[in-house]
């Protein structure tokens, strides 16, 4: 499928602790944007930072997924030592994809049920709360910048978006970011943040593309789209939108 | 009335109320666990009371795939030696289940006329039952990666099956290839230990679940240092036939079971009968225990062989991403037609997340004919991703079987296929065609 001259330059994309966080298909996202990239006539390269390891250098795109409770444990510390490199690519306009684990500690704070305050490395403005009830099922969101977004929430975690952010989108269907306000995912600078797995980039092919043109601009000052096939994706999407919660 | 006479009606009473339950709740059509919750609720004491009188007690298997089929193994194999065997073959694995079916099969008086039990346990409700029933034997099968939604994580797995070895009073069966699972005998320090175990040429043939893309918890423990001896040894796989190494020897059978994977339980199957027939004086009959084996059919719902047109067609059940990676793995595509089905009903599961934890380069060189089912384009999205070749999207069950069985006529063919999208499938198959059950 990789149609494009391969010469319009190398894409790096880094995964987030992809063998601690990576639940429900959060998989899925980083052979999207490998296989797009791809698609677009890039070359794509991707990497693993997993805990312990050196953080690579000269990153373009950086994708982290969701995990269990003990995956969260484990990677804390670690991420915590990586709050200024993480901050400062994002600072600097590098797009992030950031879903439901990993979202939650891209913000402020995670207060767990029983009152444990897990501090998150503050990049986003956002605050979550643990709670009993467990948010499942298919979600429609209504977005500005990327249409209809679809996927799957499964959390019990309640996000709250400070004023620093605003939300990707209000959910038409589903519950989103907590079960008060309507909205779902978060925006800031060039970081898309969700809960929806799905995965997620594989039916919403326009936040994978904006993630790439933004990769593509920031390295080489300019994006020249391929022309992927989105046939299967846009039926997918169709048949998607209309499935039970 | 006294506390002590109290209890003794309870006693005296409860397993004909249960009974009486279970006869109307049968008449009108419900489940079968009510009458379970009912006995339970009244006199918790009937289950262990029943089951632990036994001559040969109770034997559980549980593990995350394989338990139906390998539990219906195990059955058929104790009934060829002369056993009968009581065991939940409704599907319902939980412990009221277990008390619907013992009210099933108990007389009026409570007493259950078997030699043995033989229950598949859920993981989920595994803990409880043998806390309550503590088993004398027991077949550990494999931990792998489910969902994710329902234990949360597979080192809790291990943990469940720990525990179900640690209440075995006597027989302990451990799956040697599984580090999660072999690595239980370290603690144990009563128990009897075998071990059911594959001959190194098949090892490659099983996926290893910790290259698994989708990987939370710790990594898996290292295979234990020294390989210890198996009672039982799967040695090669045929078309239609297996060989297993026990006493010394090689012994080749036919199969009904197809895929390499059912077939290694089979051993687990062995490891366990002959552990339950073959303690103290008795031995087991050999001869019978492998025409057992032979005619052993997977268990309804998990997967068959028929045949259409003279063709065979394969319907191999696929319901998360381990399954499907087996499933995969056990059944090589080259020489046959494929088609994926996947419905997201109820049933199935909504979350189409796990197809994007199975990787599909094995079907990279013979492509997919056929994709159906409700989440079809689902499925076509993550091959196109994979970049396996697709042949034709038709969400409905019906024509996409019809044209599938059409195009590939004269060829073996293989569906993949969900839960609900497995029983559309046999439905229409006998609608469309003559289909001949194989096993
Ligand atoms: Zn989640």
């Amino acid at each position: 499928m990789s149609t494009g001259h391969q010469d319009k330059g190398t894409l790096r994309v880094l995964q987030l602790y992809p063998r601690d966080m990576n639940i429900y298909g959060d998989w899925g996202n980083a052979l999207v944007l490998q296989q797009r990239i791809g698609w677009h006539g890039y070359t794509p390269e991707l990497l693993e930072y997993n805990v312990g390891d050196e953080f690579p250098a000269n990153v373009d795109i950086i994708v982290g997924g969701g995990g269990q409770d003990s995956g969260q444990l484990v990677i804390q510390d670690d991420l915590q030592a990586r709050a200024v490199e993480l901050t400062d690519l994002a600072e600097d306009g590098a797009p992030m994809l950031v879903i439901c684990g990993l979202y939650q500690l891209f913000g402020k704070s995670f207060k767990t049920r029983t009152g444990t305050v897990i501090p998150g490395i503050g990049i986003l403005d956002v605050e979550t709360l643990g709670t009993d009830e467990r948010l499942i099922g298919n979600v429609k969101v209504a977005t500005t910048e990327f249409g209809e977004v679809l996927g799957y929430e499964n959390h019990s975690g309640q996000t709250t978006l400070g004023n620093g952010v605003r939300p990707l989108g209000t959910a038409a269907k589903g519950t989103g970011n907590n079960s008060a306000d309507g909205h779902e995912g978060a925006r800031y600078r060039n970081i898309v943040a969700s809960y929806l797995h799905g995965s997620l980039l594989p039916k919403n092919p326009a936040i994978a593309d904006f993630l790439i043109r933004t990769a593509a601009e920031r390295k080489f000052g300019s994006f020249e789209p391929g022309t992927p096939d989105d046939s299967y994706a846009v039926l997918a999407r169709e048949h998607a939108a209309r499935r039970p919660r | 009335m006294p506390l002590l006479g109290y209890i003794r009606t309870m006693f005296y009473i409860s397993v004909p109320l249960g009974k009486l339950v279970r006869r109307v709740s049968r008449l009108r059509g419900g489940g079968s666990a009510l009458p379970g919750l009912v006995v339970e609720k009244i006199d918790p004491g009937f289950m262990r009371r029943t089951l632990t009188t036994l001559p040969h007690g109770v034997a559980v298997v549980s593990g995350t795939n394989g338990k139906t089929t390998t539990t219906k193994m195990v059955v058929e194999l104790l009934e060829s030696q002369g056993l009968t065997v009581f065991t939940n073959r409704t599907g319902s694995n939980f412990t009221r289940g277990v008390a619907a079916a013992l009210l099933g099969a108990v007389d009026w008086r409570g007493r259950l006329k078997a030699d043995v039990a033989v229950l598949e346990l859920d993981e989920a409700h595994a803990v409880h039952f043998v806390n309550s029933v503590p088993p004398r034997y027991s077949l550990l099968l494999n931990v792998l990666r489910d969902q994710l939604d329902r234990f949360g994580e597979i080192d809790k797995t291990a943990q469940l099956l720990q525990h179900i070895a640690d209440k075995t009073t006597g027989t302990v069966v451990l799956n040697r290839e599984d580090p999660r699972v072999a690595r239980i005998a370290e603690t144990l320090t009563g128990q009897d230990v075998r071990y059911f175990g594959l001959d190194d040429s098949l090892l490659s043939t099983f996926p290893n679940d910790d290259d698994m893309r989708t990987a939370p918890g710790s990594p898996a423990p290292a295979a234990l240092p020294q390989k210890p001896a198996a009672d039982v040894v799967l040695s090669t796989v045929g078309a239609d036939s297996a060989a297993f190494e026990y006493d010394g020897g090689t012994v080749t059978t036919g199969m009904k079971l197809r895929g390499v994977y059912n077939i290694f339980n089979a051993a687990a199957a062995l490891t366990l009968a002959r552990s339950i027939c073959g303690g103290g004086a008795a031995t087991a009959d050999h001869d019978a225990l492998l025409v057992a084996l032979g005619k052993v059919e997977p268990a309804f719902g998990r997967g068959e062989s028929l045949t259409v047109d003279g063709q065979p067609l394969d319907l191999v059940l696929v319901k998360n991403p381990s399954g499907f990676r087996l499933g995969l793995k056990s059944f090589p595509a080259e020489g046959y037609a494929t088609m994926i089905a996947i419905n997201d009903n109820y049933a199935d599961g909504r979350d189409m997340s796990w197809l994007w934890d199975v990787g599909f380069d094995s079907l990279q060189p013979g492509g997919v004919d056929q994709l159906t089912g409700s989440r079809a384009y689902d499925m076509a999205l993550r091959l196109q991703y994979d970049d396996v070749r697709i042949g034709a999207v038709q969400p409905e069950i019906a024509p996409a079987l019809a044209a599938f069985i059409r195009e590939a006529a004269g060829k073996p063919k293989r569906i993949f296929c969900t839960y609900t999208a497995m029983l559309a499938i046999r439905r229409e198959l006998s609608k469309i065609t003559t289909v001949e059950v194989v096993s």
